[in-house]
């Protein structure tokens, strides 16, 4: 056959390789609905994958630049855009970082909505986390009863912030305003149902055959590959170290709560699916204790001076979010803007064991060990 | 914050100022490890205690290696958290950050060691083929692989040694500075 179309002056920059006939070069994404926002460059070999190459940054905003030209406060709303679902865990290392910078302390009943938000969160997050690793299985059910058991949740936040998903609650100093009225007995109900409600979940996903001869076995994670990657949250978790920056690190009120770290052996795709399901069981107990040691009354913000200065210096924090610890890393030059701010995330750091665990895999599994990753392609962009 | 609330300045004048460094009374912990490092490297390593469990490194680029290969032989941090790069004009250098943190050693679980260097900076940034070039610690610590990527495109240090200088966010065809240097401007400000 002829060459009738003429070839094509390429952009530069672009990389072409060179593919023999039997291995394929195959893109998914970036608006493929099993790739989310990300590209993810796979060459397989008949049914195999042989190679794997995230391309990440089509949802990149900037962040860590939009962040120096803004002030200490005005940064606060974009900072949770990243990954709105969570926004309180993602703004937590901010703002304390900011509290230590600038030198103010947190009021006792503020340390506590703040625990209760962003807990509550965590739960909203991992709910959708759920819902989507539902439908990439094909798991219709799984995806409709997280979808819909969240919208309890975020009626909650609704209560508390007045939004439903950005909600921008948290500010240096303590919490935006206080948690409405009757708030204890509302959330204490809502909470009690909602972990019914999810350990029915075990019945129709974590029990279910199906799903784990989909996934038990595909993608496993040695607990040496798991730290040497760097891993964190639930990946590393479900490869058996127990580390939790809520227990070995303990910010805010955390180390006056009983929080246990849930921690399994095997590191395959179907423990890493599980542990996040298990940290929501976790947040619930949590909600509970803080719900009763919370004062009943009392301040829930220091104020700050307007258009608050940092001193000269740096500060480095980080809270468990979601998907696993999320740092800020602050450099101040006594000016009301931070000079460098740098957002460690989860979803970046965990990206790294893609590459690593699809290699060998079947094309097939590749759904169920991408989204076990724990993976928010927006918060890996920045 | 709600504007119905009137804004009083904190009291307490001192507690506007930043963290203090606390070299003179440093705490016992780091500074059994920090030692560790500091003798071993005496003039090359310069340690500052930023916070409560937040140490710090200044090290020279050329001794950046032997100082990631002791600190990953001999102490144990196993994995880096986050690596940031700095764009100090003024000092015409570029800083790169390495946050470490140990996972397999509880006692450490709460220290961030951070390992701190320094690469020329040119005026008219050429990346990968001007003298901002520092060498890869990904030998040492594995984990750093897309966190250099991210620093090379950012803000245009090359990483000597890593294997897969490749950008990573920016689109590919980038042809502007690297957008995390002070003189990238943001539209519009």
């Amino acid at each position: 056959m002829t060459e009738v179309i003429p070839t094509k002056q390429m952009p530069p920059g672009l990389q072409v390789d060179k593919v023999d006939d039997r291995i394929m070069t195959l893109n998914v994404g970036p608006q493929h609905p099993g790739s989310g926002h990300m590209r993810i460059i796979v060459k397989i070999d008949g049914d195999y994958i042989v190679d794997a190459d995230p391309d990440p940054g089509y949802v990149h905003r900037g962040e860590e630049k939009m962040a120096e030209a803004r002030n200490y406060i005005t940064n606060i709303p974009h900072l949770e855009r990243p990954v709105i679902h969570d926004s309180c865990n993602i703004l937590y290392p901010y703002v304390l970082g900011v509290e230590d910078l600038v030198g103010i302390e947190v009021p006792e009943r503020a340390k506590y909505v703040r625990v209760i938000a962003a807990e509550l969160n965590r739960c909203i997050y991992i709910q959708y986390w759920l819902a989507i690793y539902g439908i990439f299985l094909g798991h219709s059910t799984m995806f409709m009863w997280p979808a819909g058991d969240r919208e309890l949740l975020i009626d909650l936040m609704e209560k508390i912030t007045g939004a439903r998903v950005t909600h921008a609650y948290f500010i240096p100093g303590g919490v935006r305003n206080d948690v409405p009225a009757n708030f204890e007995d509302v959330c204490l109900r809502q909470v009690n149902y909602f972990e019914q409600r999810i350990k029915e979940y075990a019945d129709i996903f974590y029990d279910n055959p199906i799903l784990k001869a989909r996934t038990e076995d595909t993608g496993v994670l040695s607990r040496e590959d798991a730290i040497r990657l760097g891993t964190t949250g639930s990946v590393l978790r479900a490869s058996g170290v127990d580390y939790d920056v809520r227990v070995k690190e303990p910010y805010d009120v955390y180390d006056e709560l009983d929080v246990h770290t849930n921690v399994l052996k095997s590191g395959d795709s179907y423990a890493r699916s599980k542990v996040p399901w298990l940290d929501m069981l976790e947040s619930c107990n949590i909600i509970r204790q803080a719900l009763e040691k919370m004062p009943k009354s009392g301040s829930i913000r220091t104020k700050l001076k307007p258009n608050p200065k940092g001193g000269l210096g740096e500060v480095y924090r980080r809270v468990e979010s979601g998907r696993g610890a999320a740092g800020c890393y602050i450099i101040s030059k006594e000016k009301p803007e931070p000079y460098r701010l740098k957002l460690s995330v989860g979803s970046f750091r965990n990206l790294i064991a893609l590459p690593y665990l699809l290699k060998g895999e079947k094309l097939g599994n590749m759904p169920a060990v991408y989204w076990s990753l724990n993976y928010w392609p927006v918060e890996a962009d920045r | 914050m709600s504007t119905t609330e009137k804004e009083v300045p904190p009291k307490d004048n001192k507690k506007d100022t930043a963290p203090e460094k606390v070299e003179d009374t440093a705490p016992a912990f780091e500074k059994s490890y920090v030692e560790q490092i500091a003798n071993q490297f005496s003039d090359d390593v310069e340690v500052e205690y930023i916070q409560e469990n937040r140490t710090r490194l200044n090290v020279k680029k050329e001794k950046i290696i032997d100082v990631a290969k002791f600190i990953k032989d001999n102490t144990p941090f196993d994995h880096a958290e986050s690596v940031s790069g700095v764009d100090y004009p003024q000092d015409k250098e570029i800083g790169v950050t390495y946050h470490l943190g140990s996972y397999t050693d509880p006692e450490y679980s709460k220290q961030v060691l951070a390992l701190a260097t320094r690469a020329p900076r040119e005026e008219t940034p050429n990346p990968g083929n001007d003298s901002t070039k520092l060498p890869s610690l990904r030998d040492m610590f594995y984990s750093v692989e897309f966190h250099e990527r991210e620093v090379f495109e950012m803000l245009g240090v090359y990483f000597e040694g890593h294997p897969d200088n490749r950008r990573l966010l920016l689109p590919e065809d980038w042809a502007d500075l690297p957008p995390l240097r002070k003189d990238f401007m943001n539209k519009g400000r």
